[in-house]
């Protein structure tokens, strides 16, 4: 029973991240209709502002101690962190929590990007077909990762738990279970938690307010609210800036879990187009769904009693999903009638 | 009767005619070698071919050990400070190149990927006419450009590989590796883990799906269980997956009580600093502390790991703060060279492009069936892995193999790694029949 659990609650975890981005990716297709394949990058961008904050905030002065030699003979530097002498122990607290702390300079820097992309390069497309649109969006995603790697290289730049969040949590304990039955690290629970709640203020947003009434307008016929008088494009290009601020700030939390490198928008990039098409492009309850069921069966698949039983479904159980899926509801799970089908 | 009665200008007439005569032969041959092989850089330039990851998953490794092939070329050059041509012993280099010539060489880049480490090994041998060819990250890059060199008629000089098949099954006479082994890493880190842990320890491995992985367990499997260890379990990972948390969570209620990742690279930055996240580290199990093993270490993967290294036990090529002359005097030249000490990659990387290069100069030719003899049972000193010798039969290094621990207290960001112990090379050395394979003829193929 316990192993059940613990895997239900991998599951969710996993499924937090793929909701997140995946949410983002049918908010942009169920808008503007660009099928967005920069916006992996726009995750790896996201994990990038987290690693940027933390070297800006563990900037340190560097000063040479002649009486100390390395072992090639040159003089040894000592380096002391900036904030730490301004600061104080404040400061040793804003360099130990630099990655929630650090989602304040993703939200701007990542709405930045998202509205430049759309205006600069997305917009020229729309009329493209789709074989365009992933052609142009493609490239773009290289180009933003190499970028990444020439600052950052190429290596995995980890970034650390918080101190008072590292470990995990006896969670077996809160149902009653003996000690050490059921753990799990209380950074994913709080990423679950995060999930949970960046999902329902996106759903709240544009299910009440005004900004989003009309964007679900427009996602229903764009024309018609055009026609209004009512400027949809510029929305639109805010709901781009709010997908990308999605992926960013899912990437930045996702950073203690997963060291960032510059190709880590590409490996979610498959993954999330398959959410997408199991829960129905363009539907946001779909994607929603389709990630965390997506999460689950992933990991179940996993454990060694059904790897066993079938060999390797561990490594397929989701391309297995969306091939039945297409085969059976086109559609998706709640996508709309006539959204991927003939 | 004619007396014959030497003088001085017929004995000088007779002893040139017959150092002409007995030298003939061998012209002979010289001349024959330089048409029939693959390259020949007798009349041409001297192209060494560095091929190594600078994209990809391993990319920070293979650029680490691009630095040690470059600095390498510099020593032989006669440029720097000379580095391990003044410590290796035997040595037959004299810091002016190879049999007297300058040697220069041409980069690429595997992208961590077998089919372009093969074609880039390709295009350095048809198009930059390299006459030898070095640098792998991965035993799949490794293998895939030894087998190709074979065909080819060129060395090729293996940079990081570590499986049992790039020196076992897979071996070409055309290969030779420095780099120790999986089956080595078990042998030398058993007696530490019985040590530190006990004998009486229940083991789940997780391993990479490769043939590093695969071989690598298989190793470190027997090594432990032979020192009374149970396996509980053994799980194959994809390779390159970034999340093990699925992979994770089965481990804490298997009834093991020591985790062995069979990991390297990016796949053990994230699954080690995972698998601390899930308090294994904290956890008791069947009355004991829970370990986390990582029989294969490197300091650029432990850095990348973070915190999370602390205290984890594995295995080593080489460590830049040993105290032998070799050690010192190649982390003084690399770190005047770069700011920063080498990693294994780059040491193995350098070692390698030198052992070449002397063993050219000790054969006075390029012809490669006679480089590959200088070079097989070739036993030297002085590189910073105490006596070693090339072994004949599988083209195998054999010297000490260390056992390190990640640092507790770092002193710098370059302290990482604490060598723990040694393991001598008459432990690690094992018969080669053991992992199979042929090596293959000497008679080089043209390219």
């Amino acid at each position: 029973m316990n192993v059940f659990l613990a895997q239900l609650l991998n599951g969710l975890d996993k499924g937090g991240a793929y909701a997140l981005i995946a949410l983002g990716l049918t908010l942009v297709f169920g808008t503007l209709g660009v099928v967005n394949f920069a916006h992996g990058a726009l995750f790896m961008l996201g994990c990038f502002c987290a690693v940027t904050f933390r070297y800006l905030i563990t900037l340190e002065t560097v000063t040479v101690d002649p009486e100390k030699l390395s072992p090639w003979g040159a003089p040894v530097e000592v380096r002391t962190p900036l904030v730490q002498n301004w600061f104080g122990d404040f400061g040793a607290v804003l360099v130990d929590y630099s990655v929630p702390i650090s989602i304040l300079l993703a939200i701007p820097v990542m709405l930045i990007i998202g509205i430049a992309m759309e205006r600069g390069i997305i917009k020229h497309f729309y009329k493209r077909t789709h074989a365009e649109q992933i052609l142009v969006t493609f490239g773009l995603a290289i180009v933003l990762q190499e970028i990444v790697k020439s600052f950052f290289g190429a290596n995995p730049v980890p970034q650390p738990i918080p101190t008072d969040l590292r470990g995990a949590a006896d969670i077996g304990v809160w149902f009653g279970m003996a000690p050490h039955v059921l753990t799990y690290p209380w950074w994913r629970l709080l990423y679950l938690l995060f999930s949970a709640l960046v999902i329902g203020g996106v759903f709240a947003f544009l299910q009440f307010t005004t900004f989003g009434m009309v964007v679900r307008a427009g996602m229903a016929d764009r024309e018609t609210v055009g026609l209004m008088g009512i400027d949809i494009d510029r929305r639109f290009t805010i709901v781009f800036g709010l997908a990308a601020v999605v992926a960013g700030v899912a990437g930045v939390m996702y950073t203690p879990l997963l060291a960032p490198n510059y190709h880590l928008g590409m490996d979610f990039l498959v993954l999330s187009f398959v959410v997408v098409v199991v829960g129905g492009m363009g539907s946001l309850p779909g994607a929603v769904a389709a990630g965390f069921l997506l999460g689950i069966l992933q990991s179940f698949a996993s454990m060694t009693e059904v790897k066993s039983l079938i060999p390797g479904i561990d490594q397929v159980i989701i391309y297995l999903v969306a091939v039945v899926i297409l085969l059976v509801r086109p559609r998706g799970l709640m996508g709309r009638r006539g959204i991927m089908e003939s | 009767m004619a007396i014959f009665k030497p003088n001085r200008r017929s004995l000088l007439k007779g002893a040139g005619a017959g150092i002409a005569a007995l030298g003939t032969p061998y012209i002979f041959t010289k001349g024959a070698w330089a048409q029939d092989f693959c390259n020949d850089p007798t009349n041409g330039k001297i192209v060494l071919g560095f091929n190594v990851p600078q994209t990809g998953s391993y990319a920070e490794e293979g650029l680490e050990q691009l630095k040690g092939y470059e600095l390498a070329v510099k020593h032989i050059n006669g440029e720097g400070d000379g580095g391990l041509l003044k410590t290796l012993k035997p040595v037959a280099l004299k810091g002016n190149g190879v049999l007297g010539r300058k040697v220069e060489y041409v980069t690429g880049d595997t992208q961590t990927n077998t089919d372009a480490a093969r074609d880039g090994a390709r295009r350095m041998i048809e198009r930059d006419k390299a006459i030898m060819v070095t640098g792998s990250v991965t035993s799949g890059e490794a293998i895939a450009q030894q087998s190709l060199c074979q065909e080819m008629g060129v060395i090729y000089m293996s940079g990081l590989t570590h499986s049992n098949d790039t020196t076992g099954k897979d071996k070409r006479r055309y290969g030779f590796r420095h780099f120790f082994n999986a089956y080595q890493s078990g042998v030398a880190i058993a007696p530490f883990l019985a040590k530190e842990y006990g004998t009486d320890r229940r083991a789940y491995h997780l391993t990479a799906d490769y043939t590093w992985g695969w071989t690598q367990e298989e190793s470190i499997k027997n090594a432990t269980e032979a020192l009374g260890w149970e396996t509980v379990a053994t799980v194959r990972t994809p390779l390159g997956l970034g999340d093990y948390s699925q992979y994770l969570t089965p481990v804490l209620n298997s009834g093991a009580d020591v985790l062995i990742l069979n990991h390297y690279g990016h796949d053990m930055v994230n699954s080690l600093p995972q698998a601390v996240q899930f308090g294994l580290r904290e956890r008791q199990a069947n009355g004991k502390n829970f370990e986390i093993v990582v029989p294969m270490f490197s300091e650029l993967m432990a850095v990348g790991a973070g915190e999370a290294v602390k205290g984890i036990i594995g295995t080593s090529n080489w460590q830049w703060s040993l105290d032998d002359e070799g050690t010192k005097a190649f982390t003084k030249s690399y770190g005047e060279a770069y700011g920063e000490p080498p990693s294994q990659s780059a040491h193995t990387g350098y070692v390698q492009t030198i052992l070449y290069a002397d063993a050219v100069e000790r054969a006075g030719t390029f012809y490669p069936p006679e480089v590959i003899k200088a070079l097989e049972g070739f036993e030297f000193d002085g590189m910073g892995n105490g006596h070693t010798v090339y072994r004949d039969s599988d083209h195998q290094c054999f010297k000490e193999v260390l056992v390190v621990r990640g640092n507790e207290n770092p002193s710098s960001r370059f302290d990482v790694l604490n060598v723990i112990g040694k393991t001598t090379r008459e432990d690690v050395t094992y018969e080669a029949s053991i992992f199979g394979g042929e090596l293959g003829p000497y008679e080089p193929n043209k390219c």
